[in-house]
């Protein structure tokens, strides 16, 4: 199975940065933006993404608002809250909103990359089952005997 | 704190005595004026109709007097202008005379007598022997002289024995005689002796001279006050009766008389009393009255302090209630500010601990790389990031609690079993084997659920459990838990056999922050939590503690509306 290929979106660039690298070293891909727009820019630019770990409380678009958007722009992408303690309604509210889940702050980073191992597995079953769809329907479509 | 407790009684105190005093005042003044007016009023009352009813009996006794002597008058009178003259010299038709007129009046006529003008007794008719009795040297033969008729004074005369003399003068051949007759001083004296009334109340006659002329007794010698005298000092009434007040010399006493002239102005019916017997109904009245109203009074005065006692000891309550609300609020406050300020910075806190935590776990990974495993200080630099990581949880952990007072909908509210998080609880702190610590639990099986988080009550009662283990410590005791369900609240007490709480500090157990536990162990926000989930429930926690006795809280949660 293939690494899992994620994003980091936080304002703290040093956490960012160090929990990349420590991700790294766990054989997950990841790449980092330091604000919303810049995680929208890179979800474009990147469609293969399979989890996001967004912080909810950063300058300029949220957390909350940022992950509308990005499911706009991936509606299968999962999405992990990263927050304080202090949003943890917040969290809930995305979680309601369609995140996968959250991780409070300080986390120990065995219990983030459980987590996303866990969103990426959902995020692949979700795109097998939709791709297995896909096929069903075009089977249905022109059936399976039907050579050009 | 003492101080202040001793100021308010004082106050109150005060405040009571001014209360009841003005009250007292108002209340008293229009009711003794009533009162008195009352009173004085009945007094008058009850003066003119004693004196109206003294005058009339005087009156009547005086005419009755008068009668008397005018009646045993007239009967001489009718004698002398009934008979013959000349046989009234005879003894025989004296005798016969004296026989009708005692026949007729009884003994009032003791004797019948003729005079002749040089004051020998000519003719007599009686039981003493009297003829030729010589009376021109008598006082009264002098007098009567002077006059058609004559009542004399009393005297003793010849006979020594009180009497007096009726005589009425006539003509006969040119000459003087004189018709006399001795009057039983007893029949007489019992005209006046009749009018007695209570112990004190008796009547005599005085003739000009002051001299009585009635018998006297020896237990109620009246006043020795002349004939003037009793009617310069009286005042003069109606029936020409005098009324007046004097004192006897001998005893000091108030004695009240009525006085009325007799036998044209000759004599004097004097009635006296002393005042106090004269009075004793009203005085009676007056005392009764005055018992009454101070019973009454006392009674008011009772129940006005009791009432004052009570609406103070209300006042001072609803103070108190009052009081404690309002720390409650300064309370509730207090961390309702420490609330917004844990949720605004836990944020800003965690973020940097985050970052530390990250940082030192990069080291971690590093040093796992080959070229690091032989370095020198491997397991120092291993264990310091160990504890980088453990205090960063504790941030964590410190963070989470502070953020226990802002959070509001992260709790889910349902319905709840007490008892059932009563067992869990003590089950999960059993476990915890503390030495020597016995946790029992009572627990009320009629309690009904109520609306609540469990979570949240989990948290209030390991609080006070976790409280309680510090408080026994290492000696052991144990820790009782009972559940009670009241008219408004299900009841849960934590009690245990610690070492207490301070008074100073009971106050304060509650602010954030504030412990009295060693550094570390303790953050001081454990029963500032318990507080605010129970204010957040509508419920209400008191602390009730002794030192080395123990102490005990009583946690009230509302039961839900039927």
């Amino acid at each position: 199975m293939s690494a899992p290929f994620i994003m980091l979106v936080d304002d703290e660039i040093t956490f960012v940065e160090t929990l990349a690298k420590r991700l790294a070293e766990r054989n997950i891909e990841t790449i980092t933006a330091f604000n919303a727009e810049e995680g929208l820019e890179k979800l474009k630019n990147n469609k293969n993404l399979e989890v996001i770990v967004l912080d909810i409380k950063m300058p300029g678009m949220d957390g909350i608002e940022a992950l509308e958007e990005l499911k706009k722009v991936s509606p299968l992408i999962e999405v992990i809250m990263l927050t304080g303690n202090a949003t943890i309604e917040s969290a809930i509210n995305a979680m309601k909103l369609g995140a996968y889940d959250f991780i409070m702050k300080p986390f120990d980073i065995e219990e983030l990359v459980c987590k996303v191992g866990a969103a990426t597995n959902k995020k692949r079953e979700h795109a097998e089952k939709i791709k297995d769809a896909q096929k069903q329907e075009t089977l249905s479509k022109y059936g399976p005997f039907r050579y050009v | 704190m003492a101080q202040d407790r001793i100021t308010n009684k004082l106050h109150s105190r005060k405040f009571t005595r001014n209360m009841v005093l003005i009250v007292i005042l108002v209340s008293f003044i229009p009711m003794l004026l009533v009162s008195g007016m009352v009173l004085h009023q009945f007094s008058n009352s009850y003066n003119e109709k004693l004196y109206a009813h003294l005058k009339e009996m005087i009156h009547r006794h005086a005419q009755d007097i008068d009668s008397f002597l005018n009646e045993r008058l007239h009967n001489l009178q009718f004698m002398l202008d009934s008979c013959d003259n000349v046989d009234l010299f005879n003894e025989s038709v004296l005798q016969e005379k004296l026989f009708q007129l005692q026949q007729k009046y009884g003994d009032v006529f003791e004797d019948l007598g003729i005079i002749n003008e040089k004051g020998v007794q000519e003719s007599y008719a009686g039981r003493l022997k009297l003829e030729n009795a010589q009376y021109s040297k008598a006082k009264w033969f002098e007098d009567a002289l002077k006059k058609p008729f004559y009542i004399s004074d009393v005297f003793l005369g010849l006979r020594s024995k009180p009497h007096f003399i009726i005589s009425v003068k006539r003509v006969y051949q040119g000459k003087y005689f004189m018709l006399r007759s001795t009057i039983n001083f007893e029949a007489f004296n019992f005209l006046a002796e009749n009018l007695r009334i209570g112990n004190t109340g008796f009547a005599f006659i005085l003739n000009r001279e002051g001299n009585f002329q009635t018998k006297l007794h020896d237990d109620m010698l009246p006043s020795k006050k002349s004939y003037m005298d009793f009617i310069s000092a009286g005042k003069k009434a109606k029936h020409g009766i005098y009324i007046g007040e004097l004192t006897d010399d001998s005893d000091g006493k108030h004695i009240i008389y009525l006085a009325a002239l007799l036998k044209n102005n000759d004599w004097i019916l004097v009635y006296q009393q002393e005042k106090k017997e004269a009075f004793s109904d009203l005085i009676r009245t007056q005392i009764i009255a005055g018992v009454i109203l101070f019973i009454g009074a006392l009674l008011i005065v009772i129940m006005l302090s009791f009432l004052f006692h009570q609406i103070i000891k209300h006042l001072s309550e609803a103070d108190r209630e009052k009081e404690m609300m309002n720390r409650q609020i300064i309370e509730t406050g207090k961390l309702a500010s420490v609330g917004r300020l844990a949720a605004g910075t836990a944020h800003e806190i965690n973020n940097p601990v985050a970052i530390m935590v990250q940082e030192a776990g990069w080291i971690e990974d590093l040093l796992k790389k080959e070229e690091f495993q032989e370095g020198e200080n491997l397991q120092e630099i291993e264990r310091a990031l160990k504890q980088i990581n453990t205090q960063g949880k504790r941030c964590k952990e410190i963070t989470h609690k502070l953020l226990s007072f802002a959070r509001k909908t992260d709790t889910q509210i349902q319905s709840v079993q007490v008892n059932k998080i009563v067992e869990e609880v003590v089950g999960i702190s059993d476990k915890k084997s503390y030495t020597g610590i016995t946790i029992n639990s009572y627990k009320d099986q009629t309690i009904p659920p109520i609306a609540g988080s469990q979570t949240e009550i989990q948290q209030i009662l390991l609080n006070l459990i976790n409280n309680a283990i510090d408080a026994i410590g290492k000696k052991g005791g144990k820790i009782d838990i009972t559940t009670r369900l009241e008219e408004r609240f299900v009841l849960i007490v934590v009690e245990d056999d610690g070492s207490g709480i301070p008074q100073a500090n009971q106050d304060r157990i509650f602010d954030p922050f504030f412990t009295t536990k060693a550094v570390g162990k303790g953050n001081g926000l454990g029963l500032s939590i318990c507080f605010g989930i129970v204010k957040r429930m509508g419920g209400e926690i008191d602390v009730h503690s002794t030192i080395d006795i123990g102490t005990r809280f009583d946690i009230r949660l509302p039961r839900n509306k039927t």
